[in-house]
Parts: structure tokens; sequence; C-alpha cells
């Protein structure tokens, strides 16, 4: 793959195959992730957890740990500024400091088992750990409250004093674990319900489950004498750490300079502080480096899973299958600080379809469990599952193909969503399309087998990124992004670049670059990485474009207009005998003769995000002997408006089923009476393994996004959203039973066969 | 207590090191020799990550102790390429896109390594089971399977 591309409109590597450039690292071990990094003389910071899921804290007495030998420094809450409860802007998410600080140290109580209580830092593991029993903190424990529904009810212990129900009139007087109630609506929702002639009812409960990524968060931080810090971290956004870690530490932004390490997986989980403010706390009262690496049992109790969640459907349709109402509640738990995905989980619910009467009313509820975080399509994965078991129940009563009901009312361009916007052009009819011709939808299946489709929505974002390309003195380009590549970010990248500037893909080194290199990036997230950062790298190659354009006509002593860069060179629109066209490694070697460094700045705050939308077919079969189920095939159809690289799309399509397949049939978060997580392990908190799942097959629908260059749509969240509700559906089929409760694990699977059909489903 | 003096082979060269009772294997590929190819995902074995050859058998390195591997051999993913070739699994890992974020990508590389070594032609199902041992949250496994599949048939002509 040398050849060189042709620009923007003829694609030599964008929608191709090419090897990731940070790939040879990646397979040989010299990758350096969050853990691999160390500095000399460094200190290994730990942290103390409250083994309590409530309580409140008397006293925190660290004079013995400080005490011994090797302990350079320990910190409590002592040792942060409190923050006022207001909501302010951290890059484009809205934040809370008073919760942010007491999340990361717990300040007046420890609010789930896990909280963090102190943190010191020694000159070696061992010590640290000494250390920490050498802290001796006074609990007064208070009763605690796990569960969504019970944390609603009045008399539940409450978590914060002045935690007010927000959207509920007349404002509240007293207390609650209920931080906010939100509401979307369209049309009259008791007027479609009367247009129906088939209303299906149903209560869904979900598990909260981990982003399980394999790597633990991992910091290593050091603060110098005149307070200028820098961090290495593994996150999802470097510049999101260092914007919280310097309001958490009341230090200048500009003085921390954040170095995203590779990461070892996020999937929404690495886009907050935990360990970050702590490190650098440490190394600026001890003043050496202090490296921080969390336990897993430590990222299970204490990093964010998302939300369990109660979830009511109701839907109308009418007798030949139009949809005409529907109607949700969602209950989220938030985990011991409000902010759960419920606001997204309300606008995601009814989103796939076109329904005139919309009513989805949302609960944002704490409870002593940690603080949930983003988890790919955050909030989504729950509405949807529970209003796609719906549309299976309603086609089977109407006696409609599930894919045809899908079809007939299928949001499409010109749709007006229930959360606000006329959409533009969608996919969703594409992906049913496609599922229906594949020979998968048309395979006969045995008893005990079955089949079950589900839809999917997510918005995507877009948001502010800042990108640069500088031409080296041979020609070659370096590429900076200020986004964290987590699944082939880079290999997307140098593919728009080298087609943009039409030179070799090879000749393109992408990196990521710190905080100090480019201006604002939000995070990896949202879908957005891929989207925006192609768009910065257009604009990018644009200034440099129009820069060798305006140096050519200097000297050529012709006018600019006259000048185009076009299959990687610059020439005269009219081929004239007097000049010859120059590529840009002829340019290159007179950059200093021609007006010096050659290169281009992608600064924008990218707009036009397109949602994507994908449609999950799955065969299972269920062992009536054990509940155990097994995914017999697997087929992803997704909207990605336009893959720029083919491979990595497919593989956001089939990890995100995977993943899906997890939350689906087997991972929860298990907590005793005690209100202590019980499976804060990868043994007990059993994500799919390779034996678990068949193949996957990914077909790439491209319906572009007109809002982009190259028609790019997010495709990383929407993966997670279908599987769900397809695997509950797919469970009706194979045994008769609409199972509402997730997981559906093997125990609960042979209760309900038991209890159906007999022992061993002698009775189906 | 005294650390324990230890003298190993790992990748093929002699290396001596000492290490506390406590310390495990990935401890001291990692934090002593400097070999942080090998990732800690779990510290309990469930994970994978932290995968490596000791003898020529497939282990995952925090569940033996540093001061266990006196006199052994150890294989770890520095050690897969040779010269300037990737070994033909690390190859067809880049070419099927086998990795996302790559923090498992050594653990699964070892330990497809170890498979192919003992059944250089694997079936599907056979490669699926080998590989439970490794977690994956990014991939959904297909391209993995897919590359180790791959690697075999190059391998196998040799």
């Amino acid at each position: 793959m040398t050849m060189a591309g042709n620009g923007t409109n003829g694609q030599q590597y964008v929608g191709t195959r090419t090897i990731r450039p940070d790939g040879a690292d990646k397979v040989t071990g010299r990758a350096r992730f969050g853990a691999d990094y160390n500095l000399a003389g460094q200190l290994i910071g730990k942290v103390l957890r409250s083994p309590h899921p409530h309580a409140r804290i008397v006293s925190i007495d660290t004079s013995k740990a400080e005490a011994l030998p090797g302990v350079k420094a320990v910190i409590t809450r002592d040792d942060f500024a409190d923050m006022p409860s207001e909501f302010i802007p951290a890059g484009e998410m809205m934040m809370n400091y008073k919760d942010v600080t007491r999340n990361v140290m717990a300040r007046e109580k420890a609010l789930y088992e896990g909280h963090a209580v102190a943190a010191v830092a020694a000159t070696s593991a061992v010590i640290a750990k000494k250390a920490l029993k050498l802290i001796d903190v006074t609990y007064d424990v208070l009763p605690h409250v796990i569960d969504v529904v019970e944390a609603m009810q009045p008399g539940a212990p409450i978590l914060h004093d002045d935690l007010f129900t927000v959207g509920v009139e007349p404002k509240p007087d007293r207390p609650s674990n209920v931080a906010k109630r939100v509401e979307i609506s369209q049309g009259d929702i008791d007027a479609g319900f009367k247009r129906a002639d088939v209303i299906v009812e149903r209560e869904f409960k979900t598990a909260p489950v981990h982003q399980g990524y394999i790597e633990p968060h991992a910091v290593l931080a050091t603060v110098s004498e005149d307070g200028s810090a820098e961090v290495w971290v593994s996150t999802q956004g470097h510049y999101i750490v260092r914007a919280h870690c310097a309001r958490l530490l009341g230090m200048d932004i500009g003085k921390i300079r954040v170095n995203a390490a590779e990461i070892g997986g996020g999937f929404g989980g690495k886009t907050v502080v935990y360990l970050e403010p702590l490190a650098l706390a440490l190394s600026r009262k001890a003043k050496r480096p202090v490296k921080m690496v969390m336990s897993r049992e430590e990222v299970f109790k204490a990093s964010g899973p998302t939300s369990g969640a109660v979830v009511k459907v109701k839907m109308g349709a009418t007798k030949d299958g139009k949809f005409v109402a529907g109607w949700a509640e969602l209950k989220y738990q938030a985990g011991a600080f409000q902010g759960s995905p419920v606001q997204p989980g309300v606008m995601c619910a009814y989103a796939p379809y076109e329904i005139e009467h919309v009513k989805v009313v949302g609960y944002d509820v704490v409870s002593n469990r940690p603080k949930v975080a983003a988890y790919r399509a955050p909030g989504a994965p729950i509405s949807e599952y529970a209003v796609e078991s719906v549309v299976d129940e309603i086609a089977k009563k109407l006696g409609i193909d599930p894919i045809q009901l899908r079809m007939m009312n299928a949001a499409h361009e010109g749709t007006k969503a229930a959360y606000g916007p006329k959409f533009g052009p969608l996919g969703l009819e594409e992906t049913l399309n496609s599922i229906k011709k594949t020979e998968h939808w048309n395979t006969p299946l045995r008893k005990w087998q079955g089949r079950g489709v589900a839809s999917g929505f997510w918005f995507n974002i877009g948001g502010e990124t800042c990108v640069s390309l500088t031409v080296n003195e041979d020609g070659t380009v370096s590429l900076m992004a200020g986004t964290p590549d987590i699944g082939g970010l880079r290999a997307s990248l140098a593919a728009v670049a080298a087609d943009e500037l039409g030179i070799p893909y090879d000749k393109v080194r992408p990196i990521i670059g710190d905080t100090g290199s480019l201006g604002f990036n939000f995070l990896t997230g949202g879908s957005r990485s891929a989207f925006s950062g192609s768009m910065a790298i257009v604009e990018a190659a644009k200034q440099i474009k129009s820069e060798l354009c305006a140096r050519a006509a200097k000297l050529w002593e012709m006018k600019p207009d006259e000048i185009e860069y076009a299959g990687g060179h610059v020439k005269p629109k009219v081929a004239s005998e007097k000049v010859t066209p120059m590529s840009l490694v002829d340019f290159a070697k007179v950059a200093g003769k021609t007006g010096g460094p050659i290169g281009g700045v992608g600064r924008i705050n990218a707009q036009g995000a397109g949602p994507s939308l994908g449609t999950h077919l799955v065969d299972l079969e269920v062992d009536p002997e054990t509940g155990r189920v097994t995914i017999l095939r697997y087929t992803v159809a997704q909207d990605a408006g336009k893959a720029l690289h083919p491979a990595y799309v497919e593989g956001q399509f089939q990890g995100g089923a995977v993943q899906g397949i997890g939350w689906a049939l087997n991972e929860e978060y298990i907590y005793g009476a005690d209100g202590k997580l019980q499976n804060a392990g990868f043994l007990d908190y059993r994500m799919p393994v390779a034996s678990d799942v068949p193949k996957i097959d990914a077909i790439v629908v491209e319906v572009a996004n007109p809002r982009h260059p190259y028609g790019v749509r997010g495709v990383g969240e929407t993966p997670i959203v279908p599987p769900l509700g397809a695997i509950a559906n797919a469970m009706e089929n194979a045994t008769g039973i609409r199972f509402t409760e997730l997981p559906m694990s093997p125990p609960k699977v042979l209760k309900a066969l038991k209890e159906k059909y007999g022992a061993g489903g002698a009775g189906r | 207590m005294a650390k324990h003096h230890v003298e190993a082979i790992v990748n093929g060269d002699p290396v001596e090191f000492l290490c506390e009772t406590e310390e495990t294997l990935l401890d001291v590929l990692r934090d002593t020799l400097h070999l942080t190819g090998s990732k800690e995902g779990c510290s309990s074995g469930d994970c994978g990550a932290c995968s490596v050859t000791l003898d020529g058998r497939l282990v995952c390195s925090c569940l033996v102790l540093g001061c266990e591997v006196g006199g052994r051999t150890i294989e770890t993913i520095e050690g897969m390429a040779k010269g300037e070739t990737l070994h033909p699994l690390q190859q067809r890992f880049l070419e099927h896109a086998a990795l996302q974020c790559g923090i498992c990508t050594p653990g699964f590389l070892v330990a497809s390594k170890a498979l192919l070594e003992r059944n250089p032609n694997p079936t599907e199902t056979e490669i699926r089971y080998w590989l439970a041992g490794n977690l994956c949250r990014c991939t959904g496994y297909d391209k993995i399977i897919t590359a180790v599949q791959d690697a075999a048939g190059a391998m196998r002509k040799g």
C-alpha cells in the first residue's frame, strides 16, 4: 500500500483495511499503558477504602502511618478544599464539584463500600499497604440502601441531607434519594392509547454492570517545587483529567501537563477522575513522583459501573401494526452521587421509531453504591431493551414479522424525534433490510433454540477537537491528535490525512499529543473521536494546501487561485510548460526559503454528528437441564455513515455485541444484606470469554451523514444497545417465556423453566 | 527477611534478580526486569493478560512467585519477534485488526503461540477453549480467532 492518494475525491486509504500505525508496538509489548510508566525516585500510592456502605466518618488519625519509616505522605479529606454545590461546565460536561471532590475522597460520610477515605505514598508497595493498616478511622455506621426502588421509598436511609428532587412541583420540603425527575413528551399520550387496538405493558429490571476494561486505572504524577506538574495516565480524556485536577487541587490548568498513556479499554469508565487528584496531592506533599494503580477489586468497588434500573413500558399499536403511543417510566441508579444516565435513557427509549404520542419519565436515584460512570451509549441499552422487548410482544400479538413491524415504524429522514430534533438521513431501514436478506434470518431452528431481533439508536456527538499536521523536512507528515486512541483511531486519522494530502499512508505518523501540545480536546467518548478528528484533519490539510498554493504563486509568479493542490502535487490549474508541479516532498525541501515550517492546525467544535442505528439478530439455545444459554449465531448490521477503516468499525460492532451478551446473560453486581459487593473479581463477575460466543457477523451499512466531509457517523456506542432486547426476544422464542429481568443467568432461567414446564423442561 | 537471589533464563538471556517472597513473577518481570509487555489485569489468574510460558508451559505470571523460577526458562511477549521479523501470529493480529485497545494482546499472543506449538491445526472450538483464559473486552474475540486460524495455516505451510 504505497500508492499515493488523490485527495478528498479520490480516496486511496479511507475505507481500506490499513495496518494500524501503533500496531507493531502493541503486538510486541512495547506500547506503554498507564501502569508501564515509571520515574526515578517514585513512590507507590495506595488508598484506604471504607469497609462500610454508609457511615459517618467521625475521625481519621494518620499519626501512626506517618511515623512508619518509608511513608512520605498521607492525605485525607483535610487535604482537599470543599466545593459548593453547583453545576459548572467542565469542557462540555456539567460537573458538580461538591460531589466530585467527595467521590475522590470521602468527607462527612463514606457512601459506599470502597469509598476512598485516605491515601498513602511510601517508598514501596509493601510499606504503603502496612501504612494503610495503621490509619485509625472511627466510623459511625449508618443504615444503608442498595436497591433503587427501596431508595425511593419514604423512610429509606437518606444519603445527602441537601438533596431535594429537582423537576417536581411543588419543590419538596424534605430531602430524598431522588435527585431529579426528567420528562419528554410529544402529542397526547392518552389520545394515543385510545387509538390503539393492542396495548402491551410490562415492567423490566436490569442489574448494574461494569465496563470491564482489562486495564485497571493507573496514574503517575509528579509535582515540582514551583508548583508545575506532569501526569501520565490511562484515560479517555487527558484534557478532562487536567481540568478536574486543577479545580480539585486549586492549581492553574496551564501548570498541569497530562500525557495520555496507551489506554487498555475505557468504554466510558475512564472519563472521570479517581486516582489522579490523589496522586497529585500525594506528590505535592511528598515532593516525589507518585505512582498509583488500582487492583481489580478496587476497579469493581470504586469505579463506575453503569446503572441498574427498573423500567415500565406501555406501548400501543393499531391492528395493522402502526405504533401510536409509547409511554415509559425509568428509575436509574446513580450510585452514591446524582448523575445516572437516565436523561439519555429517556431520550433514546423510542428514538428508533416514528410515534406520534410519546411520554417518557425518568428518575435519577442515589443509593449506597459506587457512583456510576458512562458505559457505551450511557442509559440507552436499558430503556431500549425494555421497549424492544415490548415491540417483539406486539409483533407476536399482531402476527406481524418483527422485522416488518420495525420497518413499518422505523424513524427516517424527516421524522421528528420525541426528544426534539427532526432527523436527517437515518439508516435503520437499511439495517433491517440487510438483516432480512441474511442467510442467518432464513435458517431453521430446533427445539429449545430461539431467534431474536432488536434495533438500537444512539445520538453520537461531535465537540471540541484540535489536531495538527506538520510537514517534516523530508515531506513526511506528523499527525497529532488530542483524543486518546482506544480502538484504531490513529489508523483512521492517518488514512484521512494521507488521502487529503495525496501522500502514502506510511508517510503519516500519527501520535496522541499531551495537553500542552494542542488546544483543548474533549474526550474520546460519544463515538466522537473518528468523526470529529477526521473533520479537523480535513481542516488542517486545507490550511496546508492553501499555504502551499500561496507559496507556489510567489515562486511561479502566478495568482494563488491559478494554482491547485491535487494528487499530492501543487500545480497550475492549467498545465504550463514554464513550471514543474511540486510534490509535498519537493516543498518540504524548500520550506525554509519559502516562508518557514509548513503545517496546519484544525481547531473545531464539530457539529452535525449523525445518529447511528443498528439491528442485531441472534440465535441461541437453552439447556433445560441447567438453564445455561448458548449463543449459537449472531449478526450485526449498523449504519456507519462511512467506515473510515472497515475492520475497526466491524470490531466496534462485534465488541459491543459481546459486551451486550455479557450484560444480557451473566454480568451483575451482587450485594449482600450487609451492603457489600460479593463478586468484585473476574472469577465471579463473569464476562464473556472466547468459548462463550460464536463468530459475530458484521454488516457495515453506509448511509452517508451529509454533515461530515466523508459521511462519517460515530459507530462505537450503538453496538451495545440492541443485544439485550435481541437476546431477550430470542429467549422468548426458545422457551415461550418473556424474561423481564437481566441478567438471564442460569439460576433464573432454570427457575422460570421449572415453573412453566416442570423439571428439565419436560412439559414443553 | 533477606531477599531471594534467583537466576533464570528470560527470552533466551540469563538474568538474575533479587525478590521478596511475596513478589510474583509478574512483579519481577515488570518492576525488576522492566519487561512491561506482560500486563496485570486482575492478579488472580482470571484475565490472562500476564500470560508467559514457564519451561514451555503456559502460565499466568501473576500466579507464580518470583522465587519459584530459579533455573527455569521463561518466554514473554518481548521474546516473540525474532530479529526484525514479527512472529506470524503478531503479523496476523495486525492484518486482521485483532486488537483494539491492545492491553490483552500480549497475553493472547503468548497463549496462541503455546497452542500452536501443541496443536498446529486447531479447530475454531479448540482455539476458543484454549483462549478462554484470556479476557478481551474490546473485540468480541471474532478477529482474534480469525487471526489465529490464519496464522496457524501460514505456519503449517512454513
